[in-house]
């Protein structure tokens, strides 16, 4: 319909979307969650009160105190403080989750990609390829590849990133099905541009927000899936820091030194959550934009 | 049944099973080391070990590797596990039985307590109940199966003990004869209510643990689809017509909006059979995933084949059993093959 | 106008939003139907003429986001604060058609269940066997060949005609003293929307239904209304007999849309007009069109 629409501003729809997120008290929440995990985590050196007790040796005249007022929440098995532990295990998690979604993405939104907008056979072939993945849940995968690695914090990304990018595959190749028949795409197409073009010039930048908005929650899957993996002891190994471990290590000393597993365990949630806060507030502000 | 619609996710499912054997295959073999000297130890002499290669074609190519693995598989013979000494598929029929049971008890927890939070959270939109029932679905997605066992342990199993921490049954509840595997219906078929009790007081908190981050999936996909159908016309035309509200939200709103949920709603029973890895762990639960743990971490391979595969078995076959029912459902798949 | 107006709309404002961001989408709107008229609300897209519509059938989720002020009376049941609740009290009386009649029927029921549904929610008590004989006799009224067939089958597998049909149908089946139609058929083609037209001027006529037509196309309000009112960005501009409105139209922002008809009449969309800040003249009234009288 032909109503006279006023001229679309070229800020507009910027300060839309952030007007949408800033306006979602829930999203304002999770971005200070994350804000103060990253600067923990970054600068953990300086912020914990114990590093030393990052490594395997703590404070022996403190083993397994409950929390007070030296160990604001208590020391483990070793007398290490719970604390300076849980934060190195953020610092651990993040570089995980930074590493994985950095290989996965790119592989899964190129296959997506080039799935959704070729068809045909390459289609067929990529998809099959992608399902065959996505046929075994993600955790069981990621634990039969550790069964033959050995556990270290690089096997355990490898094997995160082996069951992570298809889920971005098919979420672009979905994107890509679907912008193919737009109109901008067959103007390309008519013009004769080159099919590397329409994919990366065209296509993709239609998927950013989707990508970028997954990308948010997966972090926090992310951590989530590797600290599954190292409670079930197949992920990092002592006396590195670790949540996941944390919590397994713990849990055989319930009830009575209950904190050992119920803070790192509370720790995930906190940055799952977080994670997941912004990541639907960027949702919601995408959505806002357009 | 309109099997235009089924048969082709039949043959993907086929596909992708024997994708993923090829894949685990694949990985098993080419992995550094010598899979006999690691399966038989470094004990073992340079002779049992060159058995093991001759016995297991481990020097052959991969693809003949395969195509025996493929041989024996139709045979029924998955291999021999080193560590219970026995064949795999024995094995797999001891404990998979514990985790189907375990899992399903949390599908239904999941479906009977997240599709009805998800559609208050629709129907109250905005307000308090909304925002309650968002946050439940958001603490549910967030942690991970291991922290709820852990803590629903410490609430329920020690500081108010009313469940059990671990196991299927008491010690002294004497076993069931075992028909399906799954307790609570050999409980039930060896007519023994006491023990039909015990089973489900164990169920009670795994089952509650591995549903958590279900529930909260569904319920925050139920909110959105039925959000999304409330604002179709046809709800404003029952609306316009006054019919009564539950009834809009019932027929109206929760029907054509619980299609869509229901597809998702296979990916979740998949996660929970990963999931299960974990709440078997905290909840000493002897499931399949225990006993999946305790090979990898002795690197016995043919069961840690045998397990993935079967677990991506179970997998496909729950997601075809939902694409069957969404095709019953819903009119438009169920007559598209009448029309054709 | 001697008797009271079957809907009165007077001062109607509404706002949308939350958190002290408030944008206003109705400055008080006014207008009333009475029995057997056959009137039209015409603006563009974005005008308000949809909200007025859904806020007068109570189908504004009322929400803190949602701040409605003004009367909207029919049969002297207030309807502005109402909601659902207004919708369910007046029951069948009032009756909607919608834009887009597939997508206005539930995709996972027959049309047999939803027919009857609608027959209840006028008498609760009907038998299944009586609703279907009284649904067959209504889709045969809107000439649909083969009735039985029709509520055996779901929205998707009827043609978009046979669906508009089937809503007329079920809108009509409790005979209600109002019929208000947002844009009827513009989703379909022509001749459907010319058939739509045509059933609800019978309507009107021989059974004394008040009929409000929402539309942004001159020419269908041209051949179908007795009066108009034209709506822009939420205000009333002129409220004019439809022979008067197209012999002289006197508000600016009429005159534009009036020019921007396409010569060759009977349908198509008019390109609708460049904005100007003549368009925010107060309301203009023609002779005859006065409003009623006060009811209390």
């Amino acid at each position: 319909m032909a109503a006279p629409s006023a001229p679309a501003g070229g800020n507009k729809p910027r300060s839309k979307a952030l007007a949408a997120f800033f306006g979602n008290p829930l999203s304002v929440l999770g971005l200070a969650i994350v804000t103060v995990i990253v600067l923990l985590s970054v600068f953990a050196d300086w912020l914990t009160p114990y590093p030393e007790h990052v490594g395997p040796i703590g404070d022996f005249a403190a083993m397994n105190m409950p929390p007070d007022e030296t160990y604001r929440l208590g020391t483990d098995t070793m007398g290490r403080d719970l604390f300076t532990r849980i934060v190195y295990g953020y610092q651990l998690s993040l570089i995980m989750a930074v590493v994985v979604l950095s290989i996965a993405t790119p592989v899964g939104v190129v296959v997506g990609l080039v799935a959704g907008y070729k068809g045909g056979w390459i289609d067929y072939a990529l998809m099959r390829i992608t399902d065959i993945f996505l046929a075994v849940p993600p955790l069981v995968l990621a634990m039969a590849i550790m069964g033959f690695l050995q556990p270290t914090l690089m096997n355990g990304m490898l094997a995160i990133t082996a069951m992570w990018w298809p889920w971005y595959a098919r979420l672009i190749y979905n994107v890509t099905r679907a912008e193919a028949q737009e109109g901008y795409v067959l103007a390309a197409e008519t013009v004769g541009a080159s099919t590397a073009h329409i994919l990366f010039r065209e296509i993709l930048p239609n998927c950013w927000p989707s990508i970028l908005t997954k990308m948010t929650l997966d972090i926090g899957f992310v951590i989530l899936m590797a600290s599954s993996l190292s409670f079930l002891g197949l992920g990092v190994q002592p006396p590195t820091p670790d949540l996941g471990s944390m919590v397994a290590e713990g849990a055989k000393y319930m009830p009575d030194a209950w904190w050992l597993s119920v803070w790192p365990a509370i720790a995930i949630l906190i940055v799952v959550l977080g994670f997941n806060l912004v990541g639907d507030g960027l949702r919601e502000a995408f959505e806002a934009e357009s | 049944m309109n099997w235009k619609f089924t048969l082709p996710r039949i043959g993907a499912a086929l596909i992708a099973l024997i994708g993923i054997s090829m894949l685990i295959f694949a990985i098993a073999r080419v992995m550094p080391g010598d899979p006999a000297r690691i399966a038989l130890g470094p004990n073992a002499t340079e002779e049992q070990v060159a058995t093991l290669r001759a016995e297991r074609h481990l020097d052959a190519a991969l693809p003949v590797q395969y195509w025996e693995f493929v041989k024996a598989l139709s045979r029924g013979d998955l291999g021999r596990s080193l560590y219970t000494n026995r064949p795999v598929t024995t094995d797999i029929a001891q404990f998979l039985p514990a985790t189907l049971e375990l899992v399903l008890v949390s599908v239904i927890i999941m479906v009977v307590v997240g599709l009805p939070l998800g559609a208050l959270s629709a129907h109250f939109r905005g307000r308090f109940p909304d925002h309650l029932g968002r946050l439940i679905a958001l603490l549910g997605i967030c942690t991970p199966a291991f922290v709820w066992g852990v803590i629903l342990q410490l609430v329920f199993g020690y500081f108010y003990p009313i469940f059990p921490i671990e196991g299927r049954l008491l010690e002294s509840t004497p076993v069931p004869p075992t028909v399906t595997g799954f307790y609570l219906i050999d409980t039930l078929l060896s007519g023994n209510l006491s023990a039909f009790g015990d089973a489900l007081h164990h169920l009670i908190l795994p089952a509650t643990a591995l549903a958590l981050a279900g529930i909260g999936q569904t319920a925050r996909l139920t909110r959105s689809n039925m959000i999304e159908v409330y604002a179709k016309p046809y709800v404003e035309m029952a609306s316009a017509y006054g019919f009564r509200p539950w009834r809009i939200a019932t027929r109206y709103a929760f029907r054509p909006a619980f299609i869509p949920t229901l597809t998702i709603l296979g990916l979740e029973c998949a996660a929970m059979l990963g999931n299960a890895f974990l709440v078997e762990k905290v909840f000493g639960w002897p499931g399949i995933s225990r006993y999946g743990v305790e090979v990898i971490i002795r690197k016995d391979l043919d069961a840690i084949v045998g397990t993935v595969l079967i677990i991506a078995a179970a997998f496909l076959i729950m997601n075809i059993l939902v694409d069957v029912l969404v095709s019953i459902i819903n009119p438009r798949i169920r007559l598209s093959q009448r029309k054709s | 106008m001697t008797r009271e107006p079957v809907l009165t709309i007077r001062d109607l404002h509404l706002a949308f939003g939350r958190w002290g961001r408030k944008s206003n989408v109705l400055h008080g709107i006014s207008l009333h139907v009475g029995a057997g008229e056959k009137v039209a609300l015409v603006g563009e897209s974005g005008s308000g003429k949809s909200v007025t519509a859904r806020l007068a059938m109570g189908l504004l989720q009322e929400s803190r986001a949602t701040h409605a002020t003004g009367s909207i009376r029919f049969d002297g049941i207030e309807a502005v604060k109402g909601g659902p609740e207004i919708a369910r009290r007046r029951g069948n009386r009032v009756a909607m058609i919608f834009q887009d009649p597939t997508s206005a029927l539930n995709p996972t029921f027959k049309i047999r269940g939803q027919f009857r549904e609608v027959l209840r929610s006028a008498e609760p008590r009907l038998s299944d066997a009586e609703a279907d004989r009284r649904a067959e006799a209504a889709l045969a009224e809107v000439s649909i060949p083969d009735p039985a067939r029709a509520l055996d089958s779901y929205a998707f597998q009827l043609s978009g005609g046979m669906n508009q049909r089937v809503m007329i149908a079920m809108a009509l089946a409790n005979r209600p003293e109002l019929l208000i139609a947002d844009e009827p058929g513009t989703a379909l083609d022509v001749t459907v929307q010319a058939q739509t037209l045509k059933l609800m001027g019978d309507l009107a006529a021989t059974r004394g239904t008040a009929v409000l037509l929402i539309s942004h196309n001159l020419g269908v309000v041209r051949e179908f209304a007795d009066r108009v009112y034209v709506i822009y960005r939420g205000r009333m501009v002129e409220h004019a007999t439809t022979k008067q409105l197209f012999a002289a139209p006197r508000h600016p922002y009429t005159q534009a849309l009036l020019s921007a008809i396409p010569k060759i009449s009977g349908g198509g969309l008019p390109d609708l007009p460049e904005r100007s800040p003549d368009f925010e003249r107060p309301l203009i009234v023609h002779e005859g069109c006065g409003e009623p009288a006060e009811v209390v």
